[in-house]
């Protein structure tokens, strides 16, 4: 090889290294796990001190807002668990009960999950949900009974179709 | 409307299809006039596929709630903009303008090329057919934008039915700057096939020249630009709309857009160097194999509901086809590369480290390392899973930590970049080029360090960074338009009008580059915010930086679509009055879901950003988030700056112009 090749080959290696090294040593502080309520229960006290993200629904009823300490239990598969949002910003505009969160933080000594953020993902958001005034939406609930008549008598007009 | 939607669509899957058979077929055989066939089918693909578009959007502006996609993206009582705008609000609808426009892209290159590139053209068609094809079949039978609302009854039977409303458009993407957003994104991501199928087609037919790169300049330079604004919209519109203060999270959609965008700018960079020297021709097509395959991870990651992001698009079953798309294009691809590796050999090597040659491929190595390092943590989640069971997730400290020096050295690389020589550039020459822009440098540093205060080292270096490069740029247009101006005459404005047109490539290249300068600016002002959160009642103030919030008063409203309540914000700074801020809570009625506006007093130099979080529970107080974010209008001006250097690279060039029909006349003539 050529002088000048080397010099490449070694200045490509230095920004390469340095990437690696960047990549490596930024892992660590900002590396969390990412788990499921029933996961976070599954792991028991290996869980205590790690950074965490857990999953799951915010449980109807347990919601209690503060504005400096909001806590509410999350709930997934019948596994529930305690939270405290202790953190300074405000909670998002989709934070609401029966909501899909994620709480990033970690479990204390007493069982409750600490977090510092909460990413909240409202279940209604763009694809499930309910239509006002009628039934649950594509694969929801039974139709209740005085929708079904309302249909039957012709007033949303079942099987028309709007473009003929 | 529905069933001639579906008609059209049908017919749309019929003939790309065909194109495909007929281009491969013909040129198989040599048969001109089955190449011309293909070519005419395509066009009538991307004329049923505008068809299907204008369907879709008559059902959502009637509001007929019989389908399902009106249902669920708008209401009645949802303003006609936003009605149009829910074309693309759903998954259906995003794929349907997404074949439409790989459609009218590969009926815009046909009709460019009716008499010239013949030799390409057939498989150019065959490939963006191809593509549109894969987005027909999953609008057809994936998931279709025309698909009838269906009632469940509690025994168990299924019947058509219309809902008496609909469920309304997500009252956060009921902002212009959304509605733009998607479709600017998906000009970026679907652009890039062209370029890609051009790569593609010289590969196929041997045709390896420099051609494929000189065709495709502007069919790259649109898609990277849209991609670009694209991306600073969504930031803009998350600035404004969603009430973090922020307008970049390192979110896996947001990384999504930004990897296909960083390889763009690659490819954009180191295509030069093959045209000039003939160099790194393998490498080239890699950067656009990678950064299609990243376009379409893109759509990909965004579309699956693999990796967990706020954008929160339900996860479906067309993850699954995506994967599968993007496996077969990369094997192919990679096949068709390795088969012709031995007529890609170089023509030159580098011959310096000081050359222009090597400025360029450090650039490419930082752009694609950032690239990398970013797929890297969007996808850590799912390679930990799939490696050890546990999925890892890594957040904004480990992007910033890796793509902050990143980005500080390209910003180096931007100012040596224009000052190297081609081949290899002389000591004297560089020590007279790079004197000036080096003092002017450490000036601003001790500037800003002494006067501003400012301590962090990555700030420092970018504001010296940021004068370098625009001191370096500012001389090359100093240099030329004196140059001019002394050889023509000329007074020296219309020398640098004169010179910049003459030269639209390079100089609008320059004017991207000092946009990027300020968008630099804008991003170090980040290390600068100041929050606070504050309750207050009427008659109390709070402080921020030198600025002071005084709560007026909180007053309820009720607006046909949603109810608000709102905080009056009395802002002055340094006890000057500057007037007031309103920022609001909306609970929007069909969805039920509250959001913040957020108001913000913009300055030149700082923005004033308030949030009204919700009042106490005695509701006799106020909960206010505020940030002071310092430089951000930089971000969106160094955007426009950017703009309007693209704009100027994309004039069309007649010296460009006589190039290429040199380079075709040479091509008729070895035939002949």
């Amino acid at each position: 090889m050529r002088p000048t090749q080397i010099k490449m080959v070694v200045g490509i290696g230095v920004v390469v290294g340095a990437v690696v090294w960047l990549a490596v040593s930024g892992f660590d502080e900002s590396k969390a796990y990412f788990k499921t309520v029933p996961e976070l229960a599954a792991m028991g006290p290996e869980a205590m001190g790690k950074r965490i993200k857990v999953a799951g629904d915010v449980k109807a009823g347990s919601l209690h807002r503060d504005p400096y300490l909001t806590t509410f239990d999350l709930e997934l598969e019948g596994t529930t668990q305690a939270v405290a949002y202790t953190g300074k910003a405000i909670l998002p505009d989709t934070f609401k009960e029966g909501a899909k969160v994620v709480a990033d933080g970690r479990l204390r000594d007493d069982g409750v999950f600490e977090a510092k953020q909460i990413q909240a993902k409202c279940a209604s958001k763009y694809e499930s949900g309910v239509y006002p005034g009628g039934p649950g939406g594509p694969g929801g609930e039974a139709m209740p009974e005085a929708m079904r008549q309302a249909i039957e008598r012709g007033e949303s007009a079942p099987e028309g179709h709007a473009s003929e | 409307m529905a069933d001639l939607g579906n008609f059209a669509l049908i017919l749309a899957l019929c003939l790309a299809t065909y194109a495909v058979i007929a281009s491969v077929w013909g040129a198989h055989s040599g048969r001109e006039p089955l190449i011309r066939s293909g070519e005419n089918a395509a066009l009538v693909v991307a004329a049923a596929l505008l068809t299907v578009m204008v369907c879709l959007d008559v059902l959502l502006v009637r509001s007929d709630f019989h389908i399902e996609y009106v249902a669920s993206y708008t209401n009645r009582d949802l303003p006609l903009f936003f009605k149009f705008a829910a074309l693309w609000a759903g998954q259906a609808g995003s794929l349907l303008l997404w074949s439409s426009l790989i459609a009218v892209f590969t009926a815009l290159v046909i009709l460019q090329n009716r008499h010239k590139n013949r030799g390409l053209m057939p498989y150019v068609v065959a490939i963006l057919s191809t593509t549109s094809l894969f987005f027909i079949i999953l609008n057809l039978f994936v998931t279709n934008p025309f698909d009838e609302l269906v009632a469940h009854f509690a025994d168990g039977s299924v019947a058509p039915w219309a809902a008496p409303d609909g469920k309304g458009l997500n009252p956060l993407l009921q902002h212009p700057a959304m509605v733009i957003h998607p479709p600017t994104l998906f000009i970026g991501y679907v652009g890039f096939v062209v370029p890609y199928a051009f790569a593609m087609a010289a590969l196929i037919t041997g045709e390896l020249g420099n051609k494929w790169i000189t065709l495709t300049r502007r069919w790259t330079i649109v898609p990277w630009f849209f991609l670009g604004t694209g991306i600073l919209l969504g930031g803009n519109w998350a600035y404004q709309e969603l009430g973090w203060g922020g307008y970049w999270a390192w979110d896996p959609v947001e990384n999504a857009s930004f990897m296909p965008w960083l390889c763009g700018t690659a490819f954009l960079h180191s295509v030069m160097i093959q045209e000039k020297r003939g160099m790194l021709k393998v490498w080239n097509m890699i950067l656009i194999i990678l950064t299609f395959s990243l376009s379409i991870l893109g759509t990909f990651l965004t579309r699956s509901g693999v990796v967990s992001s706020v954008h929160a698009f339900a996860a479906s079953s067309i993850g699954g086809w995506f994967l599968a798309f993007l496996i077969v294009m990369v094997v192919f691809s990679l096949v068709l590369l390795f088969l012709r590796l031995p007529q890609l050999k170089a023509q030159n090597e580098i011959e310096s480290m000081v050359s222009r040659e090597a400025g360029f491929l450090f650039n490419n190595l930082l752009l694609v390392g950032a690239a990398f390092s970013i797929l890297w943590g969007t996808l850590f989640p799912i390679l930990s899973e799939a490696v050890q069971g546990v999925k890892i997730t890594v957040g904004p400290p480990f992007f910033n930590r890796i793509n902050v020096p990143l980005g500080l050295g390209l910003l180096l690389l931007t100012g040596i970049g224009p000052i190297l020589a081609w081949r290899k550039s002389s000591s004297k020459g560089l020590r007279r080029n790079l004197t000036v822009p080096s003092v002017v440098a450490v000036g601003t540093a001790a500037l800003a360090t002494f006067t501003l205060g400012v301590k962090h080292p990555y700030s420092l270096v970018s504001f010296a960074l940021a004068a370098f490069v625009t001191t370096v740029t500012a001389m090359e247009f100093g240099r030329g338009t004196a140059a001019r101006a002394r050889n023509t005459g000329e007074s020296w404005p219309l020398a640098l009008v004169r010179l910049v047109l003459k030269n639209k490539r390079r100089y609008g290249g320059y004017i991207i580059h000092l946009g990027i300068v300020v968008l630099f600016i804008g991003l170090t002002g980040k290390a600068f915010t100041q929050e606070g959160q504050f309750e207050l009642a009427a008659g109390e103030s709070a402080q921020v930086g030198r600025y002071t919030i005084r709560m007026v008063r909180m007053e309820e409203r009720n607006e046909p679509n949603f109810q608000a309540m709102r905080a009056y914000l009395a802002i002055s700074k340094d006890g000057r009055e500057l007037g007031y801020l309103g920022p609001e809570r909306r609970v929007y009625q069909a969805s039920q879901q509250p959001t913040t506006e957020v108001s913000i007093h913009s300055t030149l130099t700082e923005d004033l950003y308030t949030v009204f979080a919700s009042p106490t529970p005695d509701g006799r107080k106020g909960i206010l988030q505020v940030w002071l974010n310092p430089l951000v209008n930089f971000v969106w001006g160094g955007g426009v700056i950017v703009c309007f250097g693209t704009l100027v690279a994309m004039l069309p060039d007649r010296a460009r112009r006589r190039r290429l029909e040199q380079m075709m006349a040479a091509e008729v003539a070895s035939r002949g």
